[in-house]
């Protein structure tokens, strides 16, 4: 990364759909996947006559995710229109914000946990508040220029984060994206389902170049058409490498002539990003204050109340792990990325356990791949924190080893049973330690071969009578077997 | 034509008592309306079988002894930029005339629910927007006093329509003096409520900071019946104000005692019919007969309303009819013709050779919306939408838009300082009485500037009513202008009913004998 002989810089602007029963400005359902044009009404139509009502929860989940962005909150915001003309746009304006949005200034935190770059705060430039447009859906392939419109998603709330140019790399793109995703889960304000749009991002990306001559910006490029985090990753990858190449070649600098700000398309397929057709004029929106909406006042206690009611955010979880359960960075992150319902059965788990290593150890391997490969979520996962804190016991005190634990888990996760029931079932019996040592004695004296190479400091041979252990008897602890091998061969010894 | 002129207190009473049925009432305007609206045409649409039916109906119920709403088995008209479900609601324009809503306004809506007959939509100037009803793409409205003369506008339907006894009441907008200005020139009452009194929603919008909906009847105390059921809070117009409804039916008759009407000298300047300047000031003087005090005051941003109001209603209205684009709803150009033109634009590009006047040829879809509303909209509109849309335009917006906002606030102060002196401001409505047909209708300035008296009302927010208060020596209407605080339409009510009492203009019947046209 640090090879290259320039700097990416780059601003992302997200628009996410709030997780609202109703739309924006009318009672529309919000619902994904209806069919075309049965979600709508005079409003989100934009018949003659019918006028725009806001809908408090969305400015209140608007709200709570912009205290969450730690965005100064104005006392007043208003509504403007956005005028252009567009067949999916039923008012040819779309109700937006323009000078007074809901917040501004704030940022989101990023970090890598292997340390790929440096932990930084993102800046967020402003978080507002707009309804979405509806679908347009050109029939190409008929090759009859037919165009169909579904206004079911015209009036959706959409929140529009725009974050100052402060990603240095296509990988802390990514990373913002993925931190400011799983904020949005924690704040439970948005599915973030980028498949059906409810989360969307255009990027804006140019090159800083030392040259001789000092540092050179390369034209700014809006990406877009972008439907997945790690097609903004690749896409931003691709376009670092484009415009280098591309003012190798012609030199084309920000602001020279020529080098204004341009569009390009992601092209999953190619993987390539293509100029976009655009007006030679740059557009004029026109916006005006909304004279059918009244401006919305918030009051600092009001804040305050949000603020409040967050509840423990990402970052701040990721810490309190690694303070109280003595868990790394790296431990932390995979955890908390998961969601708050795995960290709740984590802390659940940790704090019956008092192990949070050992706790953390068996829910990242354990339970994550069995959620993983049952494509579940946490809240369906059959074993519960107590059950397993249970099975961790028997390991802490030395009734089983890890491998017949995991045995036990997994009778635990195929017929629901608890690990008692399970442990017998398996026909796991606890150990008496003399019969331990019974077997360890006799093991040691049918093979003098392996107490001499442990007399001579080579105790890996060790491993061979645990495993003769094991098949003499599959509940022996290769732990104490191991221990009373030892013991033995140095009372014999001396 | 015994029961047209009646006042809608006394047919009510009527009704209630059982000496009139609604069919019969109903069908006495309907019979007015067809002798009469060949040479007014002060209806768009009627509905005779609908409104009979629904009579029938209330009737029915009366008998049955149902309970009925406040306006039960009334006739009344509204006006054609005003929502009903299943109705076409044209806006008098070529742009809307097959719209259909699928909703009731809620002005609509209350009427309904108060046993109203609705008879059918009156005219108006295009989307309300004009000051004569002869920007109507169904032709104009004429004057009952003088069928030569405009009605005034934009709700010169609902004026006209009172005027010629065929409704006792009617529903207006007033955007810039819609209301006032052609109860004027008709030489009726016409109340511009509060705005926020009245729910906006369902009214096909002009300029939404200044729309209002209002009543139109023949006397203050018929405005009262019927502002009392358009006004109140509704949930649905954010606009709207949450404030309780006083009781204006029954508060109308009390004195009000030590009213002190104020006269502004801006609106005796220049522009000002003499003829006019005597009728109101000859008004004034009956109320300081009835025992008002009359004290001068001044409202000195008044001078600067006109410009104001020309800015703020066209920026707003440029937004408004963006919707009419002939994607939706409403008028489409011919697809096939305009295709046929583009694909022949396109060949002879493509024959000649010019790929830079080939990239600039506009897109088919950029075509339709140009072709639909060059068709769509008749000249008054586009006029506005220009304006507005030039006044918003990048590099523009401080200088008209932002500059036109804060006059606007200039001017409400001005009238927040009067009002803390007088009760209520007493002027003309209008500079003229009724001109003739189209007189101003190639003169859009000297048109915009019959609005001198009545936009700042808007712009301000305030309620205001127009009166009669005298004729010219041309037999037409002169009207009185009071305008009142924030939600004092109950004071402006009485300040008119104690003005009726004491004169009889309101009671002069056009002679409606006048050859047609």
């Amino acid at each position: 990364m640090s090879t290259q002989p320039y700097e990416v810089v780059i601003g992302l602007e997200v628009h996410v759909q709030l997780l609202t029963q109703s739309k924006m400005f009318c009672r529309c359902s919000t619902c994904f996947g209806a069919a075309p044009n049965t979600q709508t009404c005079p409003v989100c139509t934009g018949m003659p006559g019918s006028l725009p009502v806001m809908n408090r929860e969305a400015f209140q989940l608007s709200l709570k995710t912009a205290v969450a962005l730690n965005c100064e909150i104005p006392e007043f915001t208003k509504w403007d229109r956005k005028q252009y003309y567009y067949p999916d746009l039923p008012k040819n304006y779309q109700i937006s914000q323009y000078d007074l949005p809901l917040s501004r200034e704030g940022w989101l935190e990023i970090s890598d946990p292997k340390g790929a770059f440096e932990p930084k705060r993102v800046r967020i430039i402003r978080a507002h508040l707009e309804e979405d447009a509806g679908k347009s859906m050109h029939d190409e392939v008929a090759g009859k220029a037919d165009s169909r419109i579904d206004l079911n998603r015209a009036g959706t709330p959409l929140l529009e984060i725009v974050s100052y140019p402060d990603l240095r790399s296509p990988q802390e793109a990514r990373t913002y994206l993925d931190e400011l995703k799983l904020l949005l889960a924690y704040l439970g304000v948005s599915d973030c389902n980028m498949q059906e749009g409810s989360l969307r991002v255009d990027a804006n990306i140019n090159l800083h170049i030392p040259t001789p001559a000092g540092k050179v910006a390369t034209p700014i490029v809006e990406v877009k058409n972008m439907n997945s985090f790690r097609a903004v990753e690749r896409a931003l990858t691709y376009e670092a490498a484009r415009q280098y190449d591309a003012w190798q070649e012609t030199g084309l600098t920000l602001g020279a002539p020529g080098g204004h700000k341009t569009t390009r398309g992601w092209d999953d397929q190619a993987q390539v990003t293509r100029p976009q057709r655009q007006k030679e004029e740059s557009s004029d929106y026109r916006y005006f204050p909304d004279p059918d909406l009244v401006p919305v006042t918030v009051k600092p206690d009001e804040v305050q109340r949000v603020r409040r009611g967050l509840g423990e955010l990402p970052a701040a979880l990721r810490q309190r792990l690694q303070a109280t359960y003595g868990i790394d960075a790296y431990d932390a992150d995979v955890i908390v990325n998961q969601g708050r319902a795995l960290v709740d059965y984590y802390v659940a788990l940790a704090d019956a356990v008092g192990d949070g290593k050992r706790a953390s150890n068996w829910v990242q391997q354990d339970v994550l791949r069995t959620l993983n490969e049952r494509n579940i979520g946490i809240d369906a996962f059959p074993i519960s924190a107590a059950a397993l804190a249970e099975l961790l016991h028997m390991v802490q005190r030395g009734d089983l080893d890890n491998s017949r634990a995991r045995d036990v888990f997994g009778e635990m996760l195929s017929s629901g049973k608890s690990p008692a029931d399970a442990l017998q079932a398996l026909g796991i019996a606890r150990v008496d330690r003399g019969e331990i040592v019974e077997l360890c004695q006799r093991l040691l004296s049918e093979n003098p071969q392996i107490v001499a190479e442990v007399k001579g400091g080579k105790q890996k041979a060790l491993g061979a009578l645990i495993g003769q252990a094991k098949r003499h008897n599959p509940n022996a602890n290769p732990a104490t077997v191991r221990e009373v091998c030892l013991q033995l061969i140095e009372t014999m010894s001396s | 034509m015994s029961l047209c002129y009646c006042s809608a207190v006394e047919l009510l009473g009527k009704l209630a008592a059982g000496a009139v049925s609604s069919v019969e009432l109903t069908r006495c305007f309907l019979d007015q309306i067809a002798a009469h609206d060949g040479t007014v045409h002060a209806f768009l649409r009627l509905d005779g079988d609908a409104a009979l039916a629904r009579a029938a109906q209330i009737d029915q119920r009366r008998r049955a002894g149902q309970p009925l709403g406040p306006l039960a088995g009334l006739p009344l008209a509204v006006k054609d930029n005003l929502c009903i479900r299943g109705q076409p609601t044209t806006c008098a324009s070529r742009m809307l005339e097959h719209f259909v809503p699928p909703y009731d306004a809620t002005a609509v809506a209350r009427l309904l629910q108060a046993d109203a007959v609705i008879l059918g939509k009156t005219n108006l100037d295009e989307f309300a927007m004009g000051s004569t009803t002869e920007t109507s793409h169904f032709g104009p409205t004429r004057n009952p006093w003088d069928v030569q003369c405009v009605p005034g506008g934009s709700s010169g339907g609902a004026a006209a329509s009172l005027a010629a006894g065929m409704t006792p009441l009617s529903v207006g907008s007033d955007t810039g003096g819609s209301i006032r200005q052609p109860a004027s020139f008709c030489g009726v009452t016409g109340l511009k409520p509060t705005y926020g009194r009245v729910s906006r929603y369902g009214l096909v919008a002009f300029a939404s900071s200044l729309d209002q909906i209002g009543p139109l009847a023949r006397s203050a105390a018929d405005a009262a019946l019927l502002l009392q059921v358009l006004a109140g809070y509704d949930p649905l117009d954010s606009t709207s104000a949450n404030i309780p409804v006083p009781d204006y039916a029954q508060t109308i008759g009390q004195p009000l005692e030590g009213l002190t009407v104020g006269v502004a000298r801006e609106h005796f300047g220049e522009g000002l019919d003499a003829e006019i300047e005597v009728a109101v000031r000859d008004a004034v003087r009956v109320y300081q007969s009835l025992g008002a005090k009359i004290r001068d005051i001044s409202l000195p941003h008044s001078k600067y309303a006109i410009a104001t109001y020309y800015i703020i209603a066209p920026c707003e209205a440029s937004g408004n009819l963006a919707r009419y684009d002939g994607v939706h709803y409403g008028y489409r150009t011919d697809e096939p013709a305009m295709l046929a033109e583009w694909n022949a634009q396109r060949r002879q590009l493509d024959a000649a050779g010019d790929p830079r006047a080939l990239d600039k040829l506009d897109s088919t879809l950029v075509r339709m919306y140009r072709r639909s509303r060059a068709e769509g909209f008749g000249a008054e509109v586009k006029r506005r939408v220009m304006l507005g849309t030039y006044a918003l335009s990048a590099g523009y917006y401080d200088a008209y838009y932002l500059k036109a906002l804060r006059v606007r606030r200039l001017i409400r102060r001005d009238f927040d300082e009067a009002f803390r002196e007088v009760d209520v401001i007493a002027g003309p409505v209008a500079p003229t009485a009724a001109y003739r047909l189209g007189e101003k209708l190639d003169d859009p300035l000297a048109m915009y500037l019959g609005d001198l008296y009545t936009v700042s009302t808007n712009l301000a927010g305030l309620p205001g009513i127009s009166i009669p208060c005298g004729f010219t020596r041309d037999s037409l209407p002169i009207g009185l202008q009071l305008q009142g605080p924030p939600m004092q339409e109950e004071r402006l009510l009485r300040a008119a009913h104690l003005f009726q009492q004491a004169t009889d203009w309101h009671t002069r019947r056009p002679p409606l004998t006048s050859t047609r046209p």
